[in-house]
C-alpha cells in the first residue's frame, strides 16, 4: 500500500499476496479434489496482480487439462462481447472468479464483431449458450461523435446510441437465455470546452450523462444486471482509467493497471445475482466504532464525536455502519469485552449514533471470535457466509481468516478515517436487485430476536404459535413481485427442495404460462410483517403436479407454513384436476434440513435418482389438510378451462 | 553485461509476468527465446515495470524495444 492511502486499483480489502503465490499455484494441480477447491479459494482471496490471476488461471486449466475435478467450484459461463481487445480481460476474470467460488469459462466474441455476435444466432458467443454476456463497451464503440449539437440533435443521438445498445441486448436474449451485464460508458478524460462540457449539449459529459442514464433504466427494464464503470472510472479518477497509448498500441479500453480491480467488480455483481452477498455486518468496538479501550480508558476516556480529528473518523464508520442498516443489512456486535462494559457507551455516551436497538445481536464475552460468529450466525438463522466482520485487530481478522474463511474479512488500512471507503470499495454488500423489503430486512431480524424471547418464555409450542397471530398470503406471481422472487430463488440455500435458480426472465415467462402454478407467499404476525417468505413452483406431467421449487425464507422456519401451504398447493392441485402431488429432494451442500421435508409432510417415496435426490408422491383426493395456527388469504386467479 | 542491481530487481518481475522461475535475464534476451512473451503479455511486462518503478513509457518505447539489453539501458535513462 502506498504512503498516500489506500488505492481502490490495489484492492486494499484484500491481503497481500504471499510470496510464495506462483508456487502455490503450481502445486493447485497436485492437489486430491476436496482440498484443491479450499486452497485455491484461499489463493484467490489475496489482491492478486494480472501476473497472479494469470498464473492462478493456468493452475485451473491444467487441472481440467489432466481430466481433474474443479468441484466444488460451480462452472459458469461468461461471454464478453468489447470493442477493444478483451484476451487480458478473460484471463483476469477467470482467475477472478475463484474468489467468489466459480469456475468461470470465459468465451471470447470475435474482434471488433459486437453487432454481429448479438444478432447472428449462430455466432461465436450465441453457440456457447452462456449464462452472462457482459458487454465490455467504451465511448468509441458508441455510435457517436461528440461536438456541439443543439438539444434536438443531441437527444436524437442519445436516441441512436441507445438503440444500438437495445439491439444488442434483444440479439443475445432472442438467441441465449444469458443475464447481460450492461455497463454505463466512462466519459474521455479530455474536455472539450472544459467546464463548459457538463452544460453543452452534444460534449461527452453531457452526452454520456443521458446515455447513461438511459443504460441503467434498459438495464432495469429488460432483467439485465447494470454494470456501473462510468462510476468506477470516476472513482479511479479518468485521468488513470483511460490510457490512450495502450488503446493505441494493443486496443485496450482502460488502464491495464486497473484489470484486477475491474475484474472484482464484475464477478462480485455476478455471484450477487446468484444470492452471494453479505447479510450481517459485525462489528468489532474498541478503536472499531470508537477510539481507545471502552474496559480501560472509561466514558469519558474513548475517542468519539466530533471536536477531535479521530473521534470524528469513528463517527464517520457509525454513520456508514447506519447507512447499511436502513438498506437492510443486519447490525451485530462481537467484542472482546465484558458485556455491561462494552454497552455503556451505547447507552450513556452523548456522541454515539449506533444504539443498543439498532444491533440484532450483541456479543461481548472472552470466547474467541470465530466461536461466537457462529453463534451469531445461529441466532440470525443465516449463514455464517452471510457475515462480514469489521475489526481494526489484524491477528483477529487472521484468526476469523483462518477459522472461518466464509466470513467476509476486509483488511484496513492504518487510519481509521479510511475505514468507511475500504468497506464500501470491498464490495461485501454489492447487490444485483434492490426492492422496499430489502429496506426492512434489519427490522426482520430484530423482530425475530424478540421472537424467540418470546418463544422461550412460552412452553406450549401451540400456544406460543397462536399468540403469533400469523397471516399468510398466497399469490400469483406478479410484476410486483418479481424482483422479490428472483432473488429468493436465486439466494435460498437451505430451505430449497431443488435449488434451481432463475433468472428474472425465467420468472417473467411463468408468471405468463398459465400452465405454471407459482405462487409467492407472504407472512405477518404480531411482530411484524415478515414479506415474501416463500416460493412454491408447480408444473404440470400427466396427472400429477410436479413441485419445481419450493423454497422457504429460514426465519419462519418451525411455525407451521409449510404446513398450511401444502394445504393451498393441495388445494389448488386438485381444483385443477391433478391426482397426485410429485416433489423432489435434490440434496445440495447446504439443505439437508428439507431432506425428510416430504416424509414429515405425509409424502410417499416413489424411487430415487443418481446424485442421492428422492421423488416423493402424493395422493389428492385422501389428503387431509394438516392443522396449523396460521389464517391463510388466498389470491390466485382461477384455472383456465382446460 | 547487466547492471546487477537493475536485473535483481527486473527477474522477479519477468519470472512473474511470464510465469516462469527459470527465466534468466540477459542483455540478448528478446521475446522469441520466451515462448509466453507474445504482444498482449509485453504489455503485461511494461505494466508490471511501471507499477513497480512509478514510470511511465511512451508509445514508441513500448512498441520499439527489441530486447532486455534496450529495456535496461531504457529504464537508466528514466532514473532507475
Amino acid at each position: 500500500m502506498s504512503q498516500s492511502g489506500p488505492a481502490l486499483k490495489d484492492l486494499p480489502w484484500l491481503c497481500p499476496t504471499p510470496p510464495d503465490f506462483r508456487e502455490a499455484c503450481r502445486k493447485l494441480s497436485g492437489l486430491p479434489d476436496g482440498a484443491f477447491a479450499v486452497e485455491a479459494r484461499r489463493l484467490a482471496a489475496h489482491a492478486m496482480s494480472e501476473s497472479h490471476l494469470n498464473q492462478i488461471c493456468k493452475a485451473l486449466d491444467r487441472r481440467s487439462a489432466a481430466g481433474q475435478s474443479l468441484d466444488p467450484l460451480q462452472p459458469l459461463t461468461l461471454a464478453v462481447a468489447g470493442n477493444g481487445t478483451t484476451d487480458l480481460l478473460a484471463k483476469a476474470l477467470r482467475g477472478t472468479a475463484v474468489r467468489y467460488g466459480f469456475d468461470l469459462r470465459v468465451v471470447q466474441g470475435a474482434f471488433g464483431q459486437i453487432s454481429h455476435e448479438a444478432l447472428d444466432p449462430d455466432s461465436e458467443i450465441n453457440r456457447a449458450a452462456p449464462d452472462y454476456v457482459l458487454l465490455a463497451l467504451d465511448h468509441r464503440a458508441l455510435p457517436l461523435a461528440a461536438g456541439p449539437r443543439s438539444p434536438e440533435e443531441e437527444a436524437a443521438d442519445v436516441e441512436k446510441a441507445l438503440g444500438w445498445v437495445s439491439s444488442l441486448c434483444r440479439g443475445f436474449q432472442s438467441h441465449t437465455h444469458a443475464t447481460l451485464l450492461l455497463p454505463t460508458i466512462p466519459a474521455p478524460a479530455a474536455p472539450l470546452f472544459g467546464s463548459l462540457d457538463a452544460r453543452v449539449n452534444g460534449a461527452w459529459r453531457h452526452l454520456l450523462a443521458a446515455v447513461n442514464r438511459g443504460i441503467a433504466e434498459m438495464a432495469a427494464g429488460s432483467g439485465s444486471l447494470l454494470l456501473d464503470v462510468a462510476g468506477l472510472a470516476e472513482t479511479v479518477g479518468l485521468e488513470t482509467w483511460h490510457d490512450e497509448a495502450l488503446w493505441n498500441i494493443a486496443k485496450l479500453s482502460f488502464g491495464q493497471s486497473l484489470v484486477p480491480l475491474y475484474a472484482d467488480v464484475v464477478l462480485r455483481l455476478l455471484a450477487a445475482s446468484r444470492g452471494q452477498t453479505r447479510k450481517c455486518l459485525v462489528l468489532d468496538l474498541d478503536n472499531t466504532l470508537w477510539g481507545g479501550v471502552i474496559g480501560d480508558d472509561g466514558l469519558d476516556g474513548i475517542e468519539l464525536g466530533n471536536g477531535t480529528a479521530r473521534g470524528e473518523a469513528f463517527l464517520a464508520i457509525q454513520k456508514t455502519a447506519l447507512a447499511l442498516r436502513d438498506r437492510g443489512i443486519v447490525l451485530a456486535v462481537c467484542s472482546k469485552n465484558q458485556d455491561e462494559i462494552a454497552r455503556q457507551p451505547f447507552r450513556r455516551h452523548s456522541d454515539m449514533l449506533i444504539k443498543e436497538d439498532d444491533i440484532a445481536v450483541f456479543v461481548a464475552n472472552w470466547r474467541d471470535k470465530a466461536g461466537n460468529l457462529r453463534d451469531i450466525a445461529k441466532r440470525l438463522d443465516i449463514g455464517v457466509d452471510a457475515l462480514a466482520l469489521l475489526d481494526d485487530n489484524p491477528a483477529e481478522r487472521a484468526l476469523v481468516r483462518r477459522e472461518l474463511p466464509q466470513v467476509g474479512v476486509p483488511e484496513l488500512p492504518e487510519d481509521p478515517a479510511d475505514y468507511p471507503r475500504v468497506l464500501a470499495w470491498s464490495g461485501l454488500f454489492e447487490a444485483a436487485a434492490y426492492s422496499d423489503e430489502d429496506a426492512v430486512r434489519a427490522r426482520y431480524y430484530a423482530d425475530n430476536a424478540r421472537r424467540s424471547e418470546a418463544g422461550a418464555a412460552v412452553t406450549d409450542m401451540d400456544g406460543y404459535l397462536a399468540s403469533l397471530g400469523m397471516e399468510m398470503t398466497v399469490s400469483a406471481f406478479d410484476a410486483m413481485g418479481r424482483t422479490r422472487i428472483t432473488q429468493l430463488i436465486n439466494k435460498t440455500n437451505q430451505f430449497n427442495l431443488t435449488t434451481r435458480r432463475y433468472t428474472e426472465r425465467d420468472v417473467l415467462a411463468m408468471e405468463q404460462d398459465p400452465q405454471v402454478l407459482a405462487l409467492q407467499i407472504r407472512l405477518k404476525d404480531t411482530f411484524g410483517d415478515n414479506g415474501m417468505i416463500s416460493v412454491v413452483i408447480g408444473r404440470p406431467d400427466g396427472d400429477a403436479l410436479d413441485l419445481d421449487t419450493w423454497l422457504m425464507s429460514c426465519r419462519v422456519l418451525n411455525r407451521g407454513v409449510e404446513c398450511a401451504t401444502l394445504n393451498v398447493v393441495a388445494g389448488l392441485a386438485r381444483q385443477r384436476g391433478f391426482r397426485w402431488l410429485r416433489g423432489v429432494y435434490r440434496p445440495t451442500e447446504k439443505n439437508a434440513l428439507v431432506r425428510d421435508h416430504y416424509r414429515r409432510l405425509g409424502f410417499s417415496q416413489d424411487g430415487a435418482e443418481d446424485g442421492g435426490a428422492t421423488i416423493w408422491r402424493l395422493r389428492l383426493d385422501s389428503f387431509s389438510p394438516h392443522p396449523h395456527h396460521i389464517a391463510v388469504g388466498l389470491a390466485v386467479p382461477a384455472p383456465h378451462p382446460v | 553485461m547487466l547492471d546487477p542491481q537493475l536485473t535483481q530487481k527486473l527477474t522477479p518481475i519477468f519470472q512473474d509476468v511470464f510465469d516462469r522461475d527459470d527465466l534468466v535475464l540477459t542483455p540478448e534476451l528478446s521475446s522469441s527465446d520466451v515462448e509466453e512473451w507474445d504482444s498482449l503479455s509485453n504489455i503485461r511486462l511494461f505494466v508490471a515495470i511501471e507499477q513497480e518503478f512509478g514510470v511511465r513509457f511512451t508509445t514508441d518505447e513500448i512498441t520499439a524495444l527489441n530486447n532486455v539489453g534496450e529495456l535496461a539501458d531504457l529504464m537508466t535513462r528514466k532514473g532507475i
